[in-house]
């Protein structure tokens, strides 16, 4: 029998590192005050595992200046698209397979 | 075992967290209920303002009475009041609501919602008023209607529930009360009315309760 969990991706295993893929998948892109406010955690935390993501080369993060502030804002790559879902589908296998 | 269950919970926490950052949740279906309610109140005050100068007959034949001015006035005043209480209790409720679910009411995507929301319906609005200037009010209406209905299919995108069926529904019924004039009071008791107050308790019941 085939180990259904096999392809059980080690990123998403944190709670809010889910929580930031589910959000920038349907969305075009956050910013970080936005997805803070959204998964109600601290900067550092936020910061730390939207860091993770980023070296996955799942999260591209975008730096700008509006006016003088500047700005963080995430958008999903194609690769943590791909990514994503193939994590959906193994959970939903654990669920089918029961 | 375990295992099911945590991926049952990863399941809904990923669903969960999509319908949150990206659809307004806060909209209660009670205000669908209260504008209902407000929109038939409205529509009953301009059927007994019309009897008395036309006989019962009027809910029938309001075009005549809307050309009397102060008959027209009427309608104008009474639309705008019951616009003004169901958006009124629709920002009460929904401040409310937002406050139990710990969204922010006014956050990005609300903002985005009423953006799309705003844009068909301030176009009916004026479309509207233009149609009431050349005296063509047995089309104001449907057009009330079809407008509404296109702008609820509009925002609906960032709803939650069926609320671009209720815009289908509202522009269906524009749309055949173009071919009813003179209809166009009861048609929007149906709409304004009816509609609202079956959608909003389909909404509670089967989304909040």
């Amino acid at each position: 029998m085939k180990n259904i969990t096999a392809g059980f991706n080690k990123v998403f295993e944190s709670k809010i590192r889910l929580g930031i893929m589910s959000s920038l998948y349907v969305n075009e892109s956050l910013d970080f005050s936005r997805l803070k406010e959204l998964l109600d955690v601290t900067d550092g935390n936020l910061a730390s595992h939207v860091h993770a993501l980023e070296e996955a080369g799942y999260v591209f993060v975008n730096k700008q200046f509006i006016g003088r502030k500047p700005n963080t804002s995430y958008t999903i790559t194609r690769n943590g698209r791909k990514a994503f879902q193939e994590h959906i589908q193994v959970l939903e296998n654990i669920i089918k397979n029961l | 075992m375990m295992e099911n269950d945590k991926a049952i919970e990863a399941l809904t926490d990923i669903r969960s967290m999509m319908e949150r950052s990206s659809k307004f949740i806060s909209l209660s279906g009670l205000t669908g209920v209260f504008a209902g309610i407000f929109a038939l109140a409205g529509a009953a005050a301009a059927y007994f303002y019309s009897a008395k100068s036309f006989g019962p007959d009027c809910i029938v034949d309001h075009i005549q009475a809307g050309l009397k001015t102060d008959v027209l006035t009427f309608y104008c005043v009474d639309a705008l009041l019951v616009l003004t209480l169901s958006v009124g209790f629709g920002i009460w409720l929904s401040a409310r609501k937002s406050r139990k679910t710990g969204q922010s009411v006014l956050d990005k995507t609300a903002v985005r919602m009423l953006v799309n929301l705003a844009v068909p319906l301030l176009t009916g609005g004026i479309f509207c008023f233009a149609l009431l200037w050349h005296g063509i009010i047995g089309l104001v209406a449907p057009a009330m209607l079809i407008f509404y209905g296109l702008s609820l299919i509009n925002a609906s995108k960032y709803t939650i529930g069926d609320t671009r069926y209720l815009g289908y529904m509202e522009v269906i019924l524009g749309l055949i009360c173009c071919f009813f004039m003179g209809y166009g009071l009861l048609f929007w008791a149906i709409g304004f009315g009816i509609f609202h107050i079956a959608y909003g308790l389909f909404m509670y019941y089967t989304l909040e309760k």
